[in-house]
């Protein structure tokens, strides 16, 4: 099967690769009006690195003894006759073909055998490359073969809702539910002030009373049974007010523990 | 066909995607089957399809399982507006799905240095169509975003697991094989000349 993408030229209405290959360097972008996509002209290369290849295996060249000079000035015949030259990609590697080929004009030192072949680094990127296409051609091959078979395609059905039967109801049952509803809106719940509700200084004497026995104590030896809400504030701010006064230490082991209250040596020797 | 492969049979047909090989244990376990297990119940419905005749066939992918349609069917069913085929992939978008393969996890300018093109454009369509998602970040400069494939590509590219692309060393050019070891064709070995490499052609 002819690979529509890759190896011919002929314009393609493309929708989400559009911009991917422009970045490849492809040239001649024009956008439809009609039917809101673009309209790409494909370069016969996905990169300079396939150009570069393209020529390496035209001309049947050894990839590991590059004659330089005759690729740089073929790559950029080919670019020009492309009109690719504008792609700064293809650019870069010409301009990077010509400063190896002026590399190895320089003369060299006689005697100099360790000798740094400014190729070395394009034969490595060219082989990484061609290794790359290998792999492109297995990609290719599986998903060609899985494109020929379909899955179920399934669509979520929309959910019905069940309707509700009929409603039998006599009128006292109607009724009294609206009494029962409209009694509880009767009484709505209004929050009652009080003054002064915290006694923080009466809660510090409970605490201090406490540890002045007990060295240690913990939350519930100084709540007393059935407390009200004002005083569980109370002590907990007694406690947390003689924290700070350092007259005490609480020590929570892990979240939501019981604490422990320690009276703070420290402190009394001082 | 025994329960477990009946029982099989209506789960992977009620999935649009690969059932998980996961899933498939847990239903064979509330199957309760005594005559199957999972694997000789998956062989069963295999071979149901293929020895009796059937347009569907069992196929193992992405790490699970899926009923799929026969490929001689494909040009009708597409003919007739049924299904279509997912867009074919284009050559510079397949490269950089084969980097990310391969090297996962892996950056944008490590792709963008193999390929010599910019790939940015190329991503984002990648990652539209599912195939590759961000799997992390970089240590470095900007902490840059590290992609990797997904499940969807092993179910788009027919592959099992990773593992069932060809391994680096089998590729044709090995990646990181010295000069010496991969003479091109035989055809001339320039690396094994005299006592240095071969002086560069400046024609």
């Amino acid at each position: 099967m002819d690979d529509v993408n890759g190896d011919s030229a002929g314009p393609l209405v493309m929708g989400a690769m559009t911009a991917g290959s422009m970045s490849a360097g492809s040239l001649a972008v024009a956008e439809s009006a009609a039917s809101e996509v673009f309209v790409v002209e494909l370069a016969e290369y996905s990169g300079p690195l396939d150009l570069l290849l393209t020529l390496i295996r035209d001309e049947q060249i050894d990839i590991y003894d590059i004659p330089i000079a005759r690729i740089a000035e073929q790559f950029l015949a080919r670019i020009s006759s492309l009109k690719l030259d504008e792609a700064a990609d293809y650019l870069e590697m010409a301009a990077r073909l010509v400063r190896i080929k002026a590399q190895t004009l320089l003369p060299r030192r006689e005697g100099e055998d360790l000798w740094d072949d400014p190729r070395a680094e394009l034969v490595r990127r060219l082989l990484e490359y061609q290794q790359v296409r290998e792999v492109v051609d297995v990609l290719e091959r599986r998903s060609e073969d899985r494109r020929g078979r379909f899955a179920r395609a399934y669509s979520q059905q929309s959910v019905q809702i069940p309707l509700a039967g009929k409603l039998s109801l006599s009128l006292p049952e109607l009724l009294s539910a609206v009494d029962r509803v409209l009694r509880l809106a009767r009484k709505p719940h209004i929050h009652d002030v009080v003054p002064r509700a915290l006694d923080v200084d009466g809660a510090i004497g409970i605490v201090r009373a406490l540890l002045a026995i007990r060295a240690r104590a913990q939350w519930k030896d100084i709540l007393p049974k059935k407390a009200e809400p004002w005083e569980v504030l109370s002590l907990l701010l007694a406690l947390l007010e003689l924290a700070k006064r350092g007259e005490l230490r609480l020590l929570q082991p892990h979240a939501f523990a019981a604490f422990e209250i320690t009276r703070d040596s420290s402190s009394e020797a001082a | 066909m025994t329960p477990l492969a009946k029982l099989l049979e209506a789960a992977l047909f009620a999935s649009a995607t690969p059932i998980p090989e996961a899933a498939l244990s847990a239903i064979a376990a509330h199957a309760d089957d005594a005559d199957a297990t999972l694997e000789s119940a998956l062989e069963e419905l295999r071979l149901h399809y293929d020895t009796d005749g059937h347009g569907v066939e069992l196929i193992a992918v992405a790490g699970g399982w899926q009923i799929l349609t026969r490929p001689e069917y494909t040009e009708a069913i597409e003919r007739a507006q049924l299904a279509a085929r997912p867009q074919r992939l284009s050559t510079a978008a397949l490269e950089t799905l084969a980097i990310i393969a391969y090297r996962q996890p892996i950056g944008r300018s490590e792709i963008e240095e193999i390929r010599g093109v910019g790939a940015g454009a190329i991503l984002k369509s990648l990652h539209e169509r599912g195939l590759i998602d961000v799997v992390g970040r970089g240590e470095g400069l900007g902490r840059p975003l590290h992609y990797g494939t997904t499940p969807s590509f092993l179910e788009q590219f027919a592959l099992r697991h990773l593992e069932e692309l060809p391994r680096a060393d089998e590729l044709a050019i090995a990646l990181r094989a010295p000069r010496q070891a991969t003479p091109p064709g035989g055809v001339s070995a320039p690396a094994n000349k005299g006592n240095g490499e071969a002086p560069p052609r400046a024609d």
